[in-house]
């Protein structure tokens, strides 16, 4: 996050000033010219389909509008106190938060377990490297659909194929994957975790790649075993590392979308929605811009809190210099 | 349980007065084992689709979670000659093409004048892309469809690759302007001794120079264009494109709403959505991971 704030020296390498202030003024005209030719497309293009639609977001979000015909429709914060009665976007947020929460109590510890194991000499070490990365290569759609096939069951009469799998291994009256909305989140937490542990994995590989060997002699020589070794000396290494996977995992998991859209979208009874399946929901279907706008708007506030706290959080434990317990 | 194999796994090669012995490293098959189990749980899915697109759909639902038998290409032949399916190909490539094609040459112009111009408000410059990350496409999606639809590009290909590029942007511009930097100041002074001029110092010597980064910042935006789903839902889908315009993802969607039932034909379409993925993309990991790192190190 340290990259948004600054831009760093420039290299200066063009030509010495001259002595002619016409000339002078000249070149710069022609420096500016130069500026404008170079980044002015990528500027254009990004203020207009990146900044402009936030803003026009925040303003449609006042409006009760179905996107097509005329704008005139203020209503003030009508759209926002709806939303936030609602039970359903409740729900929605919860489950956000429920994906973030389980994703740095397990996926992050379980990748950094794996990591640290797989963190040696290892013939078919690429090739097991590569395996681990498939799911997430995949698109979420073809993940997604995979996985409604695998898990969709009419019980009893026709089981699908996991089901019929745990059949054989003794467990008669598997859950409802996809059905019980008590269980579906799981599910689904499941279902990321397939995704996205390969990645974890693969970035904590790097990260371990860059820890010196001789600090684990030298703490091997000091007596230390290797589970100590790795838990004191390599674990608070991996520190950057882990906070960019975190930083990755908590953002991906507040914008989580594509994957419950395709499983379950967003069912039964919204009980796997979140906020941007909600979002679409009401933007797409019910065709209601104004309302969808103000989701938007939300999601993007609490977006940015968590960016700010998880920051402030990751910046004081650099202080305090003790990066120990991977994510908690 | 991992965490208990992880305490047998103590070598102790590190002290000299076991050297002479070497004993038997019981880390190493243990290590083998959780590798291959994590290998095997992250491919089983995939596979099993692949091979399930060899069935009949009457196999398949006798015992979904069996072998082919009979083995039978029908569904794979099926869509293979199905002309829809290599207008989504045609679609997916050009739109990914495209996308990486407007973000590597924007990217690099303007990473270009952040990275080796003095000029003021080159810092606000930086801190304006860099802010994108702060706004995703789920946040702007639905006034991004309304002025799609103004512009006329509502159900178009370029509808999809004009704002791919513009969201691929930041990240682009992050991980491009350290490489950019890092050319020596010597070579341009001596690029402009020679008579070159900025433009040309940036044409011949930083653009071949900053290949490395650009193959990164390429490959990222190809694979966010190719497995890009939200954004063809709305501007090709709800944009009404026809399904032949649709791109893979969701020309696979299409096909399981519509052949819901053609399960183990659905099974194939999606086998064979996925294996460019798998070619490319695998193959692709270091820069995918190396971007990754790169767009929030700090």
């Amino acid at each position: 996050m340290t990259a948004l704030d600054t831009a760093g020296p420039a290299v200066t390498a063009g030509p010495a000033p001259t002595r002619s202030t016409k000339r002078s003024a000249r070149r710069r005209a022609r420096t500016w010219g130069e500026i404008a030719l170079l980044a002015g497309p990528a500027v254009l293009v990004y203020l207009f389909f990146v900044l402009l639609p936030v803003l026009l977001a925040a303003y449609y979000s006042f409006f009760n509008w179905n996107g097509l015909g005329p704008l005139d429709q203020f209503i003030g914060f009508d759209n926002y106190t709806r939303l936030l009665a609602d039970p359903v976007f409740h729900r929605s947020v919860f489950n956000n938060f429920f994906i973030v929460v389980m994703s740095l109590l397990i996926q992050g510890p379980l990748a950094i377990l794996i990591a640290l194991l797989m963190n040696r000499r290892l013939r078919f070490r690429g090739l097991l490297r590569a395996l681990i990365f498939v799911p997430y290569v995949l698109s979420e759609v073809t993940a997604g659909l995979a996985w409604q096939i695998l898990l969709q069951s009419v019980p009893p009469t026709r089981w699908g194929p996991v089901d019929t799998l745990l059949r054989t291994l003794g467990i008669e009256d598997p859950p409802s994957w996809l059905a019980d909305p008590d269980v579906v989140m799981w599910t689904m937490f499941g279902i990321l975790t397939w995704k996205y542990l390969g990645l974890a994995i693969i970035l904590m590989l790097a990260g371990l790649a860059s820890v010196p060997d001789e600090l684990h002699e030298a703490a091997a020589l000091d007596g230390a075993g290797w589970w100590q070794t790795q838990w004191h000396i390599t674990v608070p290494l991996l520190g950057p590392t882990i906070r960019i996977w975190a930083f990755l995992s908590i953002i991906g998991a507040l914008q989580l979308f594509d994957m419950i859209w395709i499983v379950t979208g967003g069912g039964p009874l919204n009980a796997s929605s979140t906020m941007a399946v909600y979002m679409v929901g009401n933007g797409l279907n019910v065709s209601q811009i104004g309302f969808g706008s103000a989701v938007a708007v939300v999601l993007f506030l609490i977006s940015l809190i968590v960016a700010l706290v998880y920051q402030r959080f990751a910046l004081r434990r650099d202080l305090a210099g003790a990066l120990t317990g991977g994510v908690r | 349980m991992t965490a208990t194999t992880a305490i047998t796994v103590a070598p102790g090669k590190a002290r000299p007065s076991r050297r002479a012995g070497q004993r038997f490293d019981w880390g190493q098959p243990v290590v083998y084992l959780v590798a291959l189990a994590v290998a095997a749980i992250a491919v089983g899915p995939v596979l099993y689709v692949f091979i399930s697109g060899f069935r009949t759909n009457p196999d398949f639902f006798t015992d979904p979670a069996g072998m082919p038998n009979p083995w039978t290409t029908d569904n794979y032949a099926r869509v293979l000659g199905d002309p829809t399916f290599w207008r989504q190909v045609l679609a997916s490539t050009v739109t990914a093409l495209g996308t990486t094609i407007g973000v590597m040459l924007l990217g690099v112009m303007a990473a270009f004048v952040i990275a080796r111009y003095e000029f003021k408000g080159r810092g606000l410059l930086y801190a304006l892309f860099t802010t994108g990350l702060l706004f995703p496409l789920t946040i702007s999606i639905l006034p991004l469809t309304v002025l799609l639809r103004q512009l006329d590009l509502f159900g178009t290909w370029w509808g999809l690759i004009i704002p791919q590029v513009a969201f691929a942007l930041p990240t682009t511009i992050i991980i491009l302007v350290p490489f950019l930097r890092a050319i020596p100041g010597e070579l341009e002074e001596a690029a402009l001794i020679d008579g070159a001029s900025r433009i040309g110092f940036f044409w011949r010597i930083v653009l071949p120079l900053s290949m490395p980064g650009l193959m990164t910042v390429g490959v990222l935006a190809f694979v966010g264009s190719w497995n890009a789903y939200l954004l063809p839902l709305f501007v090709l889908q709800a944009g009404g494109a026809a399904s032949e315009d649709y791109t893979l993802p969701l020309g696979v969607q299409f096909y399981s709403t519509a052949y819901g039932q053609d399960t183990t034909g659905v099974l194939a379409y999606t086998a064979l959505a996925m294996l460019p993925a798998i070619l490319f993309f695998t193959l692709a990991e270091k820069r995918i991971v190396g971007g990754l790192q790169g767009a929030v190190k700090g």
